[in-house]
């Protein structure tokens, strides 16, 4: 059993370019239910739309990197827009429905439709010229810390937008701003009493998870040098919601801990049950393939007992989450 | 200088009665719920700077009547203003920046925040509450001192500075009712609307919950609140408003509502003061009739 090899291979991946675009997608749901109270089960929406318009913009319209990216964070916005408008005056769980909707979508659509752009299950390639020129890194082959040169370019931009989107976030939270999200989070009719404009402040609060979501796209797409619309499946948007949970909601730290955690262990898991799965004594009960399936359900296990035994996650206050019944 | 409650000496006790310098007026105010018409105001004046009292029996209406005025629901038809400024369609946190401001029945405090965060959610026109200046402490602290100090000055008039830093959810029922007033007046309102402010109070606690409604008009401030506490009523309102299945019957300063015929009879049902032996013979009487028009309609069908 190679444990060193198992281990190397989760912290790869726990600090690599995958668990970075979790990250940001954790990031966004966290201004979103976290801090706001808004229950998005489409995030993985606003990832999409990030990776397939930067991308499609770069390579089949041509159009340079920095514009590529202001465009599709445009496209982000007018998406929440299209989301919350219709949604955000009635109850949460319209949004969900319309989230997920939406979400399944934009997959299909981008999967299927308009070829000359996203090129069906193909993807869309051949975008990172521009962003892997400004690498300024010495020119090695093999890999430094187990990176190779442009992988470790991407996790750094990756975590360098962690880092500052994580310090933006903080300063709204404890801004009066951030209050009144906070507050609407709790009860919307006292906050409307004390003259807030509560779906003013939701739709803000969109808004600007969908954005650092379309960023985790950026970093998704540009560290995997494609962008394919299965990606961004049902799955992406629960298991970047795990991950927020684990780490403790509306906390700063909490997505961040939260993702490199569940994406070390996952990657841990997965490496020791293949490996187990070699052994004759346990090849009775599991071969390789579904050692990676198993996974996913001893992750279902740990969201289930998360949500019984410790809803607030690693760092979150228990008095103060969004996740209480009552 | 003639004070408040002198303006409304000339008033004439009928319900609709036109009020001197009124700051709500309401006309024509209807609210159906399927085939149940929970509120038909046909016109009612506010008078100004004076405490006003909404009473009645449960049902009435009152609560949903306070949910019109303040945009917390739509009316079927009508129209009300506010310092003359049409209500109608409004949003229920533009009718509160405008200075109409209500608490809730039960009560609304926010309790996952402390006491004096509560508190300071109340002010308005806070620059840091605007997403473009949150980021920017620099662009809203002074404001933050101020809206703090103000704050303070609430909560020690209520008695509440001790408590500043506990959750909100911690409080007790009667000190959550004076959190609530306390931070509905940090938002400076015009007319301080109260749904039943007495509540669930302990009678020591009513005592100083009067003296606080009390300053309140002492400051300028009109007040309209919703009670069952007779006393409460008697004791502290200038004028009181009587609404019943949804309409207005009476108005009046507290004396003369109070021993108002239909006022009792709203309370206490149409047959109050009647003997229960004359009441048996009473409910025959109507059975036997009642009856008589099944047979006609069976007779005659259609």
């Amino acid at each position: 059993m190679d444990i060193i090899g198992a281990i190397t291979g989760a912290l790869h991946d726990g600090f690599g370019y995958v668990a970075v675009s979790f990250c940001l997608a954790a990031i966004g749901l966290n201004i979103q239910f976290g801090y706001a109270g808004l229950v998005n089960f489409g995030q993985a929406a606003f990832l999409s739309v990030g990776g397939y318009i930067m991308g499609a913009a770069i390579a089949t319209s041509g159009i340079p990197t920095v514009l590529a990216i202001l465009l599709a964070i445009a496209f982000t916005v007018a998406l929440a827009l299209i989301l919350g408008i219709p949604t955000l005056r009635l109850r949460a769980d319209y949004l969900a429905i319309v989230t997920i909707a939406a979400a399944e979508i934009l997959r299909l659509v981008f999967g299927t439709s308009f070829r000359t752009y996203f090129h069906g299950k193909d993807g869309v390639t051949g975008f990172t010229a521009g962003f892997r020129s400004l690498n300024p890194l010495p020119n090695y082959d093999g890999f430094f810390l187990t990176y190779s040169r442009e992988e470790l370019w991407t996790v750094m931009v990756g975590w360098g937008l962690v880092i500052m989107i994580s310090l933006f976030t903080w300063a709204l939270m404890r801004s009066p701003w951030g209050r009144v999200l906070r507050g609407i989070r709790e009860d919307e009719d006292a906050m409307r009493s004390l003259g807030k404009n509560v779906y003013g402040y939701k739709i803000q609060a969109l808004i600007l998870g969908g954005v650092v979501g379309c960023a985790g796209g950026f970093v998704g797409a540009f560290g995997a040098a494609s962008v394919q619309a299965d990606t961004f499946n049902l799955d992406f948007t629960f298991i970047a919601l795990t991950m927020l949970i684990l780490g403790g909601a509306a906390r700063i730290l909490g997505p961040i801990v939260g993702a490199v955690m569940f994406w070390a262990i996952l990657s841990f898991l997965g490496s020791v049950l293949t490996q187990l799965a070699g052994y004759p004594v346990v090849a009775r009960f599991m071969n390789a393939d579904q050692a990676s399936i198993i996974r996913l359900m001893l992750v279902g296990l740990v969201l289930m007992l998360l949500m019984i035994y410790r809803p607030q996650g690693i760092f979150g206050d228990r008095r103060e989450i969004a996740l209480d019944a009552h | 200088m003639s004070t408040p409650s002198t303006a409304l000496q000339s008033v004439p006790h009928e319900p609709g009665a036109a009020k001197p310098d009124p700051v709500v007026v309401v006309n024509g105010i209807r609210r159906t719920f399927g085939g149940l018409t929970a509120v038909d105001v046909e016109h009612l004046e506010v008078q100004r700077g004076v405490i006003t009292a909404l009473i009645g029996p449960n049902g009435a209406g009152k609560t949903t009547f306070f949910n019109l005025l303040t945009g917390f629901d739509q009316p079927d038809a009508g129209s009300w203003s506010f310092d003359g400024t049409p209500l109608k369609g409004k949003a229920a946190y533009k009718v509160a920046r405008l200075g109409m401001v209500r608490t809730f029945q039960l009560t609304r405090v926010l309790s996952k925040l402390t006491v004096l965060e509560n508190m300071r959610m109340g002010a308005t026109g806070q620059r840091g509450e605007r997403l473009w200046a949150a980021a920017l402490p620099a662009l809203w602290r002074a404001q933050e001192r101020d809206i703090t100090d103000r704050a303070r000055d609430l909560l020690k008039r209520f008695n509440l500075d001790a408590k500043e830093e506990d959750f909100a959810g911690s409080l007790s029922g009667g000190q959550r009712k004076l959190l609530e007033m306390a931070r509905a007046l940090m938002v400076e309102p015009n007319l301080v609307m109260l749904d039943e402010p007495m509540a669930g109070v302990n009678p020591a606690l009513k005592q100083s919950l009067l003296g606080h409604v009390k300053s309140l008009r002492d400051q300028g401030m009109s007040v309209l609140f919703v009670e069952h506490d007779m006393d409460m009523v008697r004791e502290i309102s200038d004028w009181v408003v009587v609404m019943s299945q949804g309409k207005v019957i009476a108005e009046g300063p507290p004396t003369s509502v109070m021993s108002d015929e239909c006022v009792i009879d709203a309370y206490l049902g149409a047959r109050h003061d009647t003997d229960i032996s004359e009441l048996e013979h009473l409910i025959q009487v109507e059975h036997a009739h009642d009856h008589a028009e099944q047979t006609v309609d069976r007779e005659d069908p259609r």
